[in-house]
């Protein structure tokens, strides 16, 4: 990959998101504008803030005059990471520690996906019902 | 099932987690009454933590957990395979459904849910592959789909939902090859839950 400016699509849980992006061999590096479109978190002097709330950054490598590194953004916020340099794309995936336990009388997360029949179907609207989950797939 | 216990209050959601093409066949030879939905980016499967198939999770009024991640078959046969009856689970769903069954115990825990850093890390993989997939990058999205299963060799929904998608056979040579090899190390294909 030449040294240069491109654009990245960074899919944030899924979500695309486009951002310009240079590639120094080592880290794929984003403009700092563009890390509160990307990941909702905005970079401080202090670290990483949403809202009132900050996660200090120890790395020292994340931001340089050539921008944020996405492997070093992704580690702070403790969310894996998924490259394909050559397609220009990642993926942000949802951080591991924030994923709820999956034990009797955590709330049932919520869904919303395409029904067979057109439209979408979720669980949120079947609340004051009883309802059975039921994964599957053909293979 | 969904129509007998539909009128005591209970609804059934069928989620695919499949490609729409793949699963729709199955749907419409069904014709269902209820939701039927298809996940073709498992995302589903990332938010109950699911690593095979079926897998039924029982959710209350209130929308709370009621009993999690299950292996749960139709058919007897399926039952046998995983090590589950039948008849004992849909028993004890309609006594559920009648108010008649407690839940388990707070805070049980489902077997069948991976929640590690290296199941989330691969489902970033698997959420890439899917995207390039889409776009046609078929061979980058097989490098993606190989590492997530690398770093999550027991979740089926990624080793063996992504078969097609690969050109492979997920009744075939292949899936027996990766089976053998899981059990093999002492695993389990089916973790039905013990409460």
């Amino acid at each position: 990959m030449v040294a240069g400016v491109h654009t990245l699509t960074i899919l944030d849980c899924g979500r695309p998101v486009e951002a310009a992006y240079r590639d120094d061999g080592d880290a794929l590096r984003v403009p700092e504008a563009a890390v509160p479109k990307i990941t909702g978190w905005k970079l401080e002097p202090h670290g990483l803030c949403r809202d009132d709330l900050c996660i200090p950054v120890r790395d020292e490598s994340l931001a340089t005059a050539d921008g944020v590194s996405l492997a070093a953004l992704a580690a702070a916020l403790g969310r894996p990471l998924a490259v394909d340099r050559n397609e220009a794309a990642a993926y942000l995936g949802a951080p591991a520690a924030a994923q709820p336990a999956v034990v009797t009388g955590a709330m049932a997360p919520d869904f919303s996906l395409p029904d067979w029949r057109g439209g979408t179907g979720g669980l949120a609207e079947h609340r004051g019902r009883k309802v059975l989950l039921a994964a599957w797939a053909s293979w | 099932m969904h129509e007998e216990l539909a009128t005591q209050g209970l609804t059934v959601i069928t989620v695919a987690l499949d490609r729409a093409a793949d699963a729709e066949r199955w749907i419409a030879k069904a014709e269902p009454t209820h939701p039927s939905l298809v996940d073709e980016a498992h995302l589903v499967a990332e938010r109950y933590g699911m690593v095979n198939v079926p897998t039924v999770v029982w959710i209350d009024e209130e929308g709370r957990i009621a009993r999690p991640n299950d292996v749960a078959f139709t058919t007897d046969q399926g039952g046998k395979f995983a090590g589950v009856s039948t008849a004992e689970q849909m028993a004890r769903l309609r006594r559920w459904v009648a108010g008649e069954e407690p839940a388990p115990e707070e805070g049980t825990a489902a077997s069948a849910a991976d929640r590690s850093p290296e199941a989330q890390a691969a489902r970033a993989h698997f959420g890439l592959g899917w995207w390039l997939h889409e776009r046609g990058s078929v061979e980058a999205a097989n490098r993606q789909f190989a590492r997530a299963g690398e770093l999550a060799p027991g979740d089926f929904t990624i080793r063996r939902g992504t078969m097609r998608l690969r050109d492979a056979d997920p009744f075939g040579p292949d899936f027996m090859e990766m089976v053998a090899g899981w059990l093999g190390a002492g695993n389990s294909y089916y973790l039905p839950l013990r409460d």
